[in-house]
C-alpha cells in the first residue's frame, strides 16, 4: 500500500464517519439502548476500515460495510462479557435483522429517536448537549469537556453515567407522543442552541474551537430539520443560527476586539447565509405556529436588513 | 418493566402521621392508590416506620457495628415504596408526579433490576 492511497482512505473513512456516525450509532442502539457498546463497536469498525480499505479498496457502500463490521463487533462484545445475564435474547435480536441489514442499502434513520433520548427529562439537563455532540456527531469527551470548561475525566464520567441511565433506566427509544411532543422538542432545540451558544461565546479572537462547536450545532439543526421538516421551530432555530453565522466575519476587528452589532460593517456579512436564513424563516412562518426561536430569528432578520442598505 | 417509586418524607411529613393523618393528606393517598389499582399498574407497596426506629448494621473486620438510626443522616428519609408495572420511565415519572409524597418531600423513580439479575440473587 502506498502513502497517498492510505491518505485517501483516511479521508474517506473520516468523511463516512462524519456523515454516518449518528445514523450508525442510533441504529445499533435503538433495540439494545446501549449507546456505549454501540459507540465502541463503531470505533472498532472504523479501525478495521482503516486497515482493510487501503488493501481491498473502499467498498461500494461504505456505510453498510461499517454497519456489518460494527454488528460483528457488538455481538462479539456481548458474547465476551463475563456477566452474560440475559445476553442471549440481545444476540438473537442483533442476528435476526443482521443479514437483512447487510444486504439492503438502506437502513432506517433512527437519529431522531436518539436526539429525543439525549434530551429526555430523566437525563440531567446539563448533559443533553454533551450527549448529542457525542452520540450523534461522534465528538470525543475531551473535546466536549474543553468546550464546557470542565476536566475531560469529569466529562467522561458524566457521559458514562448518563449512558448507564439510558441503557437501564427504562427510557424509551422512541419519538414522543403528540401530547408530549412540543415540550420534548423544546428540550432538543434548547440543547442544540446551547451547543451553538457555547461555540459562539467561546470565540475569543476567532478561536477555532468555538467556531467548530457552532458549526457542529448548525449541522445538528440541519439533521433535525431533515427529520422534522414540518416543525416551524426547527426552521426557526436554523434561521436564527444562520443569521448569527452570517455576521461572524464582522464580529471581531483585526486586533481580535469585539465589534458591537451597530458598528459592524454589513459588507462583511455573508449574504448567502442571510438568504438561507430568510428562506427558513419564511418556511417557518408559513407553518403558522409561532415560537421563541422564530421570534429571535425575526429580530436577527431585521438587523440583517442593513446588509441591503446603501452605504 | 417494573419501577420502584421511593417516597422520601420531610420530618414534618413524618410528624403528620402522629395525628393519624386526620387531614386531606390521607384522602389524597387513598385516591392515589385507587387510581393505581384502576390503571392496573399496581404491583405492591408498603410504608416504613419513622426513621428514628431504624438501626443500621455494618460488618467491618469481622466485627458487627450496630448504629442507632437510619443509614444516611439527611433531612428527607425513606418513608415507603410502591412497585409499579409500566411501559417506560415516562409513565413512571407521570405517576410519581401524581403521588401525594411528591408535593412535600420527594419521590425517587428507579427501575427494578432486570429479571435475570434478580433471579441470580434469589436462585
Amino acid at each position: 500500500m502506498n502513502g497517498s492511497n492510505q491518505e485517501d482512505t483516511h479521508r474517506t473513512v473520516e468523511r463516512v464517519a462524519r456523515e454516518s456516525y449518528g445514523r450508525l450509532v442510533a441504529y445499533l442502539s435503538v433495540h439494545t439502548h446501549d449507546l456505549a457498546s454501540a459507540e465502541d463497536a463503531l470505533s472498532n469498525a472504523l479501525v478495521s476500515a482503516l486497515s482493510h480499505w487501503p488493501q481491498d479498496g473502499v467498498p461500494q457502500n461504505p456505510e453498510a460495510w461499517l454497519l456489518t463490521a460494527a454488528r460483528h463487533s457488538l455481538i462479539d462484545a456481548i458474547r465476551h462479557q463475563k456477566v452474560v445475564l440475559a445476553s442471549e435474547p440481545t444476540v438473537q435480536l442483533l442476528k435476526e435483522d443482521f443479514t437483512e441489514a447487510a444486504l439492503s442499502k438502506e437502513f432506517p434513520d433512527e437519529r431522531l429517536k436518539l436526539l429525543f433520548v439525549c434530551a429526555h427529562p430523566a437525563i440531567d439537563h446539563a448533559m443533553h448537549t454533551p450527549l448529542m455532540l457525542q452520540t450523534v456527531l461522534g465528538l470525543d469527551a475531551a473535546r466536549i469537556a474543553q468546550a464546557f470548561l470542565i476536566a475531560p475525566k469529569t466529562m467522561g464520567q458524566r457521559l458514562f453515567r448518563a449512558k448507564t441511565k439510558m441503557r437501564s433506566g427504562g427510557i424509551p427509544f422512541e419519538i414522543p407522543q403528540e401530547r408530549d411532543l412540543p415540550k420534548r422538542l423544546d428540550a432538543v432545540l434548547e440543547a442544540i442552541y446551547a451547543a451553538f451558544g457555547i461555540g459562539w461565546g467561546d470565540m475569543a479572537g476567532g478561536d477555532q474551537r468555538g467556531r467548530d462547536l457552532a458549526e457542529e450545532a448548525t449541522w445538528l439543526a440541519r439533521v433535525l430539520l431533515q427529520l422534522m421538516p414540518g416543525e416551524a421551530e426547527v426552521q426557526g432555530l436554523l434561521a436564527l443560527m444562520l443569521h448569527c453565522e452570517a455576521r461572524r466575519p464582522a464580529r471581531r476587528g483585526p486586533d481580535g476586539r469585539y465589534i458591537p452589532l451597530s458598528e459592524q460593517n454589513p459588507n462583511r456579512w455573508s449574504v448567502p447565509l442571510i438568504e438561507e436564513a430568510e428562506r427558513h424563516l419564511t418556511e417557518a412562518f408559513k407553518l403558522g405556529r409561532s415560537g421563541r426561536f422564530q421570534l429571535e430569528a425575526a429580530i436577527q432578520s431585521v438587523h440583517a436588513e442593513r446588509a441591503h442598505w446603501p452605504d | 418493566m417494573q419501577f420502584a417509586l421511593m417516597i422520601y418524607h420531610t420530618p414534618e411529613e413524618f410528624d403528620m402521621r402522629k395525628n393519624d393523618y386526620s387531614d386531606p393528606h390521607l384522602g389524597a393517598w387513598r385516591a392515589y392508590y385507587r387510581a393505581l389499582a384502576d390503571a392496573g399498574v399496581y404491583v405492591g407497596a408498603d410504608a416504613l416506620e419513622v426513621p428514628e426506629t431504624g438501626t443500621t448494621v455494618r460488618l467491618r473486620d469481622g466485627k458487627r457495628r450496630v448504629q442507632d438510626g437510619p443509614y444516611a443522616d439527611t433531612k428527607e428519609q425513606l418513608a415507603g415504596f410502591i412497585i409499579l408495572e409500566l411501559p417506560s420511565v415516562d409513565a413512571a415519572l407521570e405517576w410519581a408526579a401524581r403521588c401525594p409524597g411528591a408535593s412535600i418531600g420527594a419521590v425517587e423513580v428507579r427501575p427494578l433490576a432486570k429479571e435475570a439479575l434478580r433471579r441470580g440473587f434469589t436462585g
